[in-house]
This record gives structure tokens, sequence and C-alpha cells, in this order.
């Protein structure tokens, strides 16, 4: 490289590119990268004074309270990747249905994906507690009697609603992209041949769009692992702490009972189940693009 | 033949009102019960109201200093988002047209960061920035937020831009202008399109962002969505002021929404699928 074009590269990084990425090492990348040092220390928030080799990791798989937490953050996970896409896939083949009023529907289903999980948790919160049990009180319905958010079964359910109402109109979205984006001519001519409705949605529309699968099943996926915002609103982890999602129990290991090491070493395990669970899909999802 | 098909759409019609009344319900239960007295709520949730007042609202109002937190929800989200576009729009401009091993990573490494959740940092985090945090808690949650958002930005930016030919950049540099002016005489402006895509994704998440504002902010710099919480919390058994509440918390970004709808809905779906 010449020493003119050295300087001019130069020159463009101290422009354009110094200012963010400064920024993101120390607001992203340093807390992280320290965040993985400090599960291996005695850290307790403020300063470590030795190395302490897996204990925070031990000590996290010998609380019985962190595998409640694991097991319900799984389950939720892989309930809500199958609902929440299902839900949005029926929904964006409804309103691509060449309906009159399909802005309008879209506009409603799109809509609880516009408020933040906190509002949306605390409105159903009321419904849940106060709404259902006073209809189920007049009308005798003995199904909303006790509040659902008692129960922790039903509270898992009352967490899988709540959020396929908030995100399947945003998956929505990316499903009607992907529709709307198959040629016109490859329908015509599969009808042509005969094709029925629901064979051309398996074998012609839905190899199509798998790019459009894959973003939402991702999404959807590492919302379940981050979700909080409705987890706290809704249930707020009760009853007994039994529906706290892992971020939840992070937030409370560490700032509710600053255990400061073990939450720390829940976040790395947590970002480690993120990756994979990435990674597995990428996986699966170029096997499927080949195919075609 | 035509029957047939005229029937299916009907019948498609009554899932999609089905299912659209079931999406909106809940909003328009909260906003029935925001008129109601508290017995009135009690008594009958879901009926009309039997005597409207708006009592709830001025209540409401006071009590989780709507406006104060209005404010803050704009300014706070009205400033990182202007930065941020600046910010990772001459970013993503530096990493599509400089091609070298540098930025190539550089690259690379924003996107792998794209998989890493905020819990998984939440903790060295805080305690890094405690200090930094108490000096001015509303500039410290702005720069936060262009650390955290400029990886989706600049990808975002970058797939537009690396479709620009170059020749346009040299065509300038032979006119004499420098890097800085090509990039906002020339480049910028074409990028309105996925400016705006920016701007709608951002604008939504850090309005209705939650966990690190709670982190971060204090009574008197919190936003909308954590006087919300916190208002709930404090009056939850004073059902009518509570949803009345939760009403003022939903205005403004759904007034937003129905004034740029088109823009969003493009704008999150290109933003989306890139």
């Amino acid at each position: 490289m010449s020493q003119q074009k050295r300087a001019r590269h130069r020159k463009r990084f101290l422009t354009f590119g110094a200012i963010p990425l400064s920024i993101f090492l120390a607001v992203l990348v340093y807390p992280f990268v320290q965040g993985f040092f400090l599960t291996f220390t005695n850290w307790n928030g403020f300063k470590f004074t030795k190395l302490s080799g897996f204990d925070n990791y031990i000590k996290s798989f010998k609380d019985p309270a962190f595998w409640t937490t694991l097991g319900f953050t799984l389950k939720f996970v892989l309930v809500s990747l199958i609902l929440v896409n299902a839900v949005a896939f029926g929904l964006a083949l409804l309103v691509t249905a060449k309906l009159k009023s399909s802005n309008i529907f879209r506009t409603f289903f799109f809509v609880p994906n516009l408020i933040g999980g906190v509002v949306l948790g605390v409105i159903w919160q009321f419904i849940f507690n106060t709404a259902l049990v006073s209809i189920a009180g007049k009308f005798n319905l003995p199904f909303f009697n006790d509040s659902w958010l008692n129960d922790t079964n039903k509270a898992f359910w009352a967490l899988i609603i709540v959020t396929v109402w908030q995100s399947s109109g945003y998956m929505m979205i990316i499903y009607i992209t992907g529709l709307i984006s198959i040629e016109q001519d490859l329908l015509e001519a599969a009808k042509v041949d005969g094709a029925s409705p629901i064979r051309m949605l398996y074998s012609i529309k839905m190899p199509l769009m798998a790019q459009s699968f894959t973003i939402a099943l991702f999404l959807t996926m590492r919302g379940g692992f981050m979700a909080y915002d409705v987890n706290l609103a809704l249930t707020g982890g009760g009853p007994y702490r039994t529906t706290e999602l892992i971020s939840m129990h992070i937030f409370q290991e560490a700032f509710a009972f600053g255990h400061f090491g073990t939450g720390q070493a829940q976040a790395v395990l947590m970002f480690f189940m993120v990756a994979i669970a990435a990674l597995l899909q990428v996986i699966v999802s170029k096997r499927m693009e080949v195919q075609q | 033949m035509k029957i047939q098909r005229s029937v299916g759409r009907k019948i498609i019609f009554c899932i999609g009102l089905f299912a659209s009344l079931l999406y909106v319900a809940p909003f328009f239960l909260v906003l029935l019960d925001s008129f109601k007295p508290k017995y009135d709520i009690l008594a009958n949730p879901l009926g009309w109201p039997t005597q409207f007042t708006l009592d709830n609202f001025q209540q409401a109002m006071q009590k989780m200093n709507f406006f104060r937190s209005l404010v803050n929800s704009i300014v706070i989200t009205l400033f990182s988002v202007s930065i941020l576009i600046i910010l990772s729009s001459m970013l993503a401009y530096y990493l599509a047209r400089t091609k070298n091993r540098f930025t190539k990573t550089t690259f690379l490494i924003l996107v792998a960061s794209m998989i890493v959740p905020f819990q998984a940092l939440m903790i060295p985090f805080m305690s890094i920035f405690a200090q930094f945090v108490s000096l001015n808690n509303r500039i410290a949650l702005i720069f936060f937020y262009q650390g955290f958002g400029v990886a989706l930005s600049t990808f975002l930016y970058h797939g537009f831009i690396s479709k620009i030919p170059s020749e346009i950049d040299e065509a300038a540099s032979v006119d004499g202008a420098n890097d800085f002016t090509i990039f906002w005489r020339i480049i910028f402006p074409m990028l309105r399109p996925i400016t705006a895509t920016v701007a709608i994704v951002n604008s939504l998440w850090i309005w209705n962002d939650f966990l690190l504002p709670r982190l971060v902010l204090t009574r008197e710099t919190q936003t909308l969505p954590l006087s919300t919480y916190l208002f709930y919390g404090q009056y939850s058994t004073q059902y009518g002021q509570a949803m009345a509440g939760l009403v003022l918390a939903v205005i403004p970004i759904i007034a937003f929404f129905l004034f740029l709808q088109k823009q969003f809905i493009s704008g999150l779906s290109s933003g989306a699928v890139k």
C-alpha cells in the first residue's frame, strides 16, 4: 500500500469510524469481555481479590431456583417460538388474501407491537386479576374464578398469550414481505397445473420464503431468552418466584440479592444458550436453502 | 366456482374480523374502564360506563408526572436516534468504501455483536459506568444507546451504501471535494429511505425500552414506561386511575404510528429482512 493511500485511510478512519467504534468498544465489547473474566473471580460488584475457577458456575448449578428458571425459560422459548410464528404466519396469509379490509386488519394486528412490554403486561395483569375474575363471578365460570396469575401453570400460559399477542404482529410483517416477494408467474403456473391452495403453500410459497422463516424464528428465539418486561409487569416472577424467566432471575440475583458473581455466571450461560441456538438455526436454515 | 370463492372470502373475512377484535379488545377494555369510577369497574368491567368521568385522567396525569415523563421520553428518543443516525451512517460509509482487513473484521464483529443480549453484560456494565451515570443520567443513557444501537444501524446502512456505485464518490473527489463533504453533500441525501428505516426501528426500541432506563434513570428523569410501571404499582387498586394512566401511556406512540403508518410498515419490513 502506498504511503499516500495509507494516510488517506487513516484520515477516513478518524473522520468516520473512530467515534462510533470507540463508543461501541466502551459500551458493549469491554463490559462483555470483562463480564466473562469476572465470573472466574470472587468479584463482589466492586472489586475482586482472587481467582476462583469455576466456583460461580458450580454454585449456580447447585441452586435449585436456577434450574427452575432454566426449565421455565426453555419451555417458554420453545412454546412462544412455535405459537408466535404459527399465528404470525396465519395472519400474514389472511392479510395477503386480497380482502378489501386487509389494511385495517394489518394495522390492528400490528398495534400491540408498538407498545412496550411493561405497559402490555400491566394491561393484561388487570385483565387476568380483575376483569376476568369479576366476569367469572358474575357468570359462574370456574375456569377464571381464581386469577390465572396465582397459579404457576396458568401463569405460564398467561405469559404465552401476552407474548403471542405482542410479537405476532411484527413477525407477520416479516412473513408478508416474504409472501409478496414470490413471483406471481410461478403461482399462476402452479395453478394451471392444478395445484391445490394447500399444496401451493407447502411446495412453493413456504420454500421460497425460507429466509423470512429464518429471520422470524431467530428474532422470536432471541426475544424469548431476553423477555423481561412482560414477565416483570405481568407475573413479577410470582407466585413464589416460580415464573421467573432467566433475564429476571439474573436481575434479581445481582441487583436484589447482591450475588454479582453467580448472577454474571448465569448471564454468561444465557449468552451461550442464545449463541448455540442461533448457530443451530443457521445450520438448519442453510440446509433448507440448499435443498431448493 | 365463483360462488365457492366468494364464500371462501367471506369466511376469511370473518376470521380476520374476529382476530382483529381479539387484538384490539384489551385496549378497548382499558379505554372503556378509564372513564368509569372505581365501583363501576368492579361491578361491570366490560360494560359501557354508567357515568362518564374524566377525574381518572386528571388524577393519573398528576400522579404519574405525565408531562415530565413525556418530555423525558421525547428528548431521550430524539437525541439518541439523531446521533445514532449520524454516527452509524458515517461508520457504514467508512466500512463500505474502505476495503481492507481492518474494516472487514470490524464489520464482522459488529454483525456478531447483534446476538449478544444486554443481560449478558448488564452487571459489569453497571459497575463500570456507575460514576458516569451519577454525573448526568440522561446524557449517559443517550451515550449508551449509541453503543447498543450502532451495530444494527450500521448494518442497515452498510447494505444500502454498498449498492451506491462508488463512481459517484470518485467523480466528486476529482472535482476537489474531500471525503467529509462527499458524504454529507452527496451520499447522505441518497440514504433517505434507509434513514427512515433506521429512525423508526430505533425510535420504537428506545421509546419502549425499560430495563436500561430502569437501571440508569432516577425519578426526575424517568421516561414514560418507567413512570407508568411505578404508577401502576402504587395505584393498581385505584382501577380507574390506573386505566387512565395506561391510556395516557399508549396514546403518544399510537398517534405517532397512525400519523406515519405507511413509513412504519415499509420501514420495519425492510429493516427486518436485511
